[in-house]
């Protein structure tokens, strides 16, 4: 574990290693501490900045851990705009930080042409 | 008054129907539950999070004994609650984020992926308290949290800082988190307190209610030696409050004593008191008044907590600040008020199960003017001066709001149109008030005059996707 | 009641007071104050209503006045003017309303929707005498100016003469150029009592007792019905609600307005809309969000991921034909109603045409067909503007 996060779990009477969860940060793997929410987990593995404000490109990150402040939004298995306080951490997740603003256009568009399909199916056109 | 007995959504699918719809796992939200669960009413509880506690009781489903033995006692009380709302038969629905509340009670939700709506015969709104915002230079920087952050890292995952951690600001919850932290053995830079002379003198005043609460005095006094004891260095009367650093936090500036001072470290936790979560409240255009004690906004509630907005209860610390006792009590009430509506209820059996209720509640609220007095936040770190950003989403600043009260604009909403302070995300949660204070203190006006942002759906982030479903 | 004592008259003396501090209120105010007019302008406040708030932001000429050629020319016109506005704009306040005006689309879903759509602009473009440049074009013509246009799009029309801008820009812009030019701006005043006192030489106007002015102009949106008849007018307006969608910002994916889904300056994306007869009540219903929401994910799916940040309702000022009302008083001249539901669109027109005729000028020759009093006339049975 990194030693400059800003938090760490606590040692655990009896254990001489925490239990720790592997998923990908950016592409990158990354073993994290398994803890509650996706957010704290990236604190705990030392991660400073989330995302960069679309207004100034200033970096951001968690600020209220308990979803009102929005500064904690991740791209989380291919979802972005995540509050990452509020996503339980699971093995294997993707995520990514977010960098200035979505490209709807260069997003897959798979799931978006499958729920335009069902709904040209609807209409019966 | 009532609803329709099978209401349709526009595709007409049967919304499903229920006596009580709760929002919230709080203190407030499970005591409303049980309550009504008690009197046979059919409840369904929403909540956002994975396990029921709210932010008081983060983690009390789950907590292991050696976390509880460093959180406190009055923690641990949380858990007999949450015991008694897993056996009381409510429907919980974890990971719910409600996005809509209607004024005919229908109850719009994201979960698991799907949107899906119920109405219900009676709402109770238990959507707590958050931490009061607090705009000083550099408060966006990585690296500064609030207290309240801290404590949720420390009571749902066990983590507590690696490094000495700077506490800054004032009321109970910052001496609260020292201590805890203390006993965790991590290590504190600096409690630098905004608190001065000026505040006890204040707060003296209302000494009747302190004695009458002597036992949250004692608990408070309690902390402080601790933490005297345990050589946390400490700094009064604390103004000029910066956080340092470019691109991260670095450490805090201030002045103390006459001495301008400066703590290193690269986690600042600041904390200035919680304010109640209005959001759905607001949205629901029900009446609120500004209370100048508690310096917020609240909802106005007859004695049972219904708003003017017939069968939409309120109850806890979305309704005026009480602390975790008063919100149980308070939904107890709204519980009883809301079966009572239905008819499960008799209203002298109501008014008979509810009279030892208020007067427990009317004990634990005679302290709240002595604290709200004693831990006033101040008027610089409610008030910015221009350079401060006051609306982080849209990174407006206090001289930017000002130069649109001087444009001619008299409230939030037309500061809002004006430079899109509001806009953002997080929908005003963390601006609102402080362009509330500011523009009043920029007309010269009080905060009541200058109204609110007008809060509207969706309260809770949902795609155009999702919502395209509902269709 | 008679307050007309000289201890409560302000002692400001105006030539005109402008009732609404909104879109056209500022607008007319503005072109007024340009002229060198003294004006004051009265304004409600933060909890009003506010059409100006609420709107699209689109500077639209394609599909209106059908059926009535004077308000496509009115429109035209005032398009062609928008440029100057937003200079004009700039120059007296330095704020960009970032005008934009590459031509906008009207997406057809069917060979029916198509048809329908050609044979009414057809109908204007003839009585235009071909002023009135249009296109209308199949998938492959739209895809290759809008790349991310779903499946569910069979054609659309296109027009180069229709644009947007930032309609709270614009209301920033006006505000602060009628201060920069002397406008006296009364923020925070409700007005319900106006009176014309006629005398030798032209009526006075009085409003809440306070203000007097030999000319009076009504762009009090949805109030201007309560104030019309004081002053011998008649505007029987009512609120028609347009529910709206704002997503997040993303980056530029869409370079034309279209009239149902637009990007901003900013990049955030906005959706509508729709026409309730509801009353005074602009708050959003589900059903109709969800809608409005289907339609915009079936002409750009791309659009299902994106993240709504807000949703809005807000009261149309709607006559009831749908066009505008612009009259000066028969019985008290000096008097005027300027109310429509298209501020934005018709801004450049009320600075720069409307302003002049309130001032004295002779009134635009388009508008002749829009008083009021046209309601009067039980034989009266227009083609609805919608």
């Amino acid at each position: 574990m990194p030693t400059d996060s800003l938090f760490q779990p606590l040692a655990q009477a009896g254990t001489t290693t925490a239990k720790t969860v592997s998923v990908t940060l950016n592409g990158e793997p990354l073993q994290v501490p398994a803890v509650s929410s996706v957010a704290a987990a990236l604190l705990a593995a030392g991660v400073q900045r989330f995302r960069n404000s679309p207004v100034s490109g200033e970096g951001r990150a968690p600020y209220c851990m308990m979803g009102v402040c929005f500064e904690c939004l991740l791209e989380i298995d291919g979802v972005p705009n995540r509050q990452g306080c509020l996503v339980a951490l699971e093995a294997g997740m993707s995520i990514r930080t977010q960098d200035g603003m979505r490209d709807l256009l260069a997003e897959s568009t798979d799931s978006a042409l499958a729920l335009a399909q069902a709904m040209e199916a609807r209409h019966g056109v | 008054m009532g609803f329709e007995a099978s209401p349709h959504t526009a595709a007409g699918r049967l919304a499903e129907t229920v006596d009580v719809a709760i929002i919230g796992a709080g203190p407030a939200g499970m005591a409303a539950a049980i309550t009504a669960r008690q009197h046979g009413a059919s409840v369904v509880l929403l909540d956002e999070q994975a396990a029921a506690g709210g932010q008081i009781y983060r983690g009390i489903t789950t907590v292991p004994a050696q976390r509880l033995d460093v959180l406190g006692p009055d923690y641990g009380a949380g858990a007999s609650l949450a015991r008694d709302f897993a056996a009381s038969g409510a429907r919980h629905i974890t990971g719910a984020a409600v996005w809509h509340v209607t004024t005919e009670r229908q109850v719009h939700y994201l979960h698991g992926g799907g949107v899906r709506s119920l109405q219900a015969d009676r709402v109770l709104l238990c959507t707590g308290a958050m931490e009061r915002p607090f705009p000083i230079p550099g408060w966006t920087l990585p690296g500064v949290l609030t207290a309240g952050a801290a404590q949720i890292l420390l009571k749902g995952s066990g983590m507590a800082p690696t490094r000495p951690v700077v506490l800054a600001g004032c009321g109970p919850l910052l001496y609260l988190l020292g201590w805890q932290y203390v006993r965790a053995g991590v290590p504190i830079a600096a409690i630098v307190d905004t608190t001065d002379g000026a505040d006890y003198r204040r707060a003296i005043r209302h000494a009747g209610g302190a004695l009458a609460g002597w036992r949250y005095l004692k608990k408070g006094l309690a902390l402080m030696a601790a933490l005297k004891r345990a050589k946390v260095p400490f700094y009064k009367g604390a103004t000029e409050l910066q956080v340092l650093g470019e691109g991260q936090a670095t450490g805090l500036g201030f002045v103390s004593g006459g001495t301008r001072r400066q703590v290193a470290s690269p986690l600042v936790l600041l904390h200035q008191g919680v304010v109640p979560n209005t959001q759905f409240s607001w949205s629901l255009r029900a009446r609120h008044r500004w209370d100048e004690a508690q310096l917020c906004w609240s909802p106005v509630t007859d004695a049972w907590g219904e708003l003017d907005v017939a069968g939409i209860f309120v109850a806890g610390d979305s309704g005026g600040i009480g602390g975790a006792r008063v919100a149980a009590l308070q939904g107890e009430l709204a519980g009883l008020a809301a079966v009572a509506q239905n008819g499960k209820l008799a209203v002298p059996v109501r008014d008979s199960l509810a009279a030892p209720l208020q007067a427990e509640m009317r004990e634990h609220l005679f302290i709240r003017p002595f604290l709200d007095a004693l831990y006033r936040p101040k008027q610089a770190n409610r008030i910015p001066a221009d350079g401060t950003i006051v609306c982080r989403c849209e990174e407006v600043t206090a001289g930017d709001i000002r130069g649109y009260v001087k444009l001619g604009c008299t409230g939030p909403n037309q500061a809002k149109s004006f430079g899109r302070c509001g806009m953002g995300p997080c929908q005003g949660r963390q601006c609102g008030l402080t362009v509330t204070e500011v523009i009043a203190d920029a007309r010269g006006v009080p905060p009541e005059e200058t109204g609110y942002f007008r809060i509207r759906p969706p309260i809770k982030p949902i795609t155009l996707g999702e919502l395209a479903r509902e269709a | 009641m008679n307050n007309t004592t000289t201890t409560t008259i302000s002692s400001n003396t105006s030539d005109v007071i402008v009732i609404g501090g909104g879109l056209v209120g500022s607008a007319v105010s503005y072109g007024l104050a340009r002229q060198g007019a003294r004006v004051t302008l009265l304004d409600e406040g933060d909890q009003a209503f506010r059409a100006s708030r609420g709107n699209f932001g689109l500077v639209w000429v394609q599909g209106k006045g059908f059926g009535m050629t004077p308000y496509a020319r009115w429109t035209r016109s005032s398009a062609g003017l928008w440029p100057q506005l937003a200079q004009a704009l700039f120059d007296d306040t330095g704020v960009d309303v970032h005008l934009q005006q590459p031509g906008g689309f009207c997406f057809t879903f069917s060979d029916e929707e198509t048809e329908e759509r050609r044979n009414r602009l057809q109908a204007i473009q003839d009585e235009l005498a071909d002023d009135y440049p249009f296109e209308m074009l199949d998938r492959q013509d739209v895809i290759a100016r809008v790349p991310a246009l779903g499946p569910a799009v069979t054609g659309a029309s296109y027009t180069p003469m229709d644009g947007h801008t930032n309609p709270l820009k614009l209301l920033r812009a006006l505000h602060a150029a009628n201060l920069k030019r002397g406008v006296n701006y009364v923020s925070g005043q409700p007005v319900k009592n106006v009176t014309a006192q006629p005398r030798a030489g032209g009526s006075l106007f009085t409003v809440e007792g306070r203000w007097q002015a030999p000319r009076v102009v009504l762009a009090a949106g949805l109030g201007n019905r309560g104030l019309a008849d004081a002053l011998g007018l008649h505007a029987p307006v009512a609120p028609n609600r347009g529910q709206v969608l704002i997503g997040e910002r993303t980056a530029r994916f869409l370079d034309y307005p279209t009239l149902n889904v637009r990007q901003t300056d900013e990049g955030s994306i906005q959706l509508g809309d729709s026409m309730e007869e509801v009353g005074f009540n602009d708050n959003v219903t589900t059903d109709v969000l969800a809608d409005i929401a289907q339609r915009g994910v079936r002409t750009f799916p791309v659009l299902a991921g994106l993240r709504l940040v807000r949703a809005w309702g807000a009261l149309r000022v709607m006559s009831p034909d749908g066009f505008p009302i612009y009259q000066e008083s028969p019985k008290h001249p000096g008097a005027f109603v300027t109310t429509c539901h298209s501020g934005v669109t018709l801004a450049a027109a009320h600075a720069f045409r409307v302003a002049p005729w309130i001032g004295g000028a002779p009134r635009p020759e388009e508008i002749g067909v829009f008083q009021g009093d046209r309601f009067l006339n039980p034989n009266y049975r227009p083609v609805h503007a919608h």
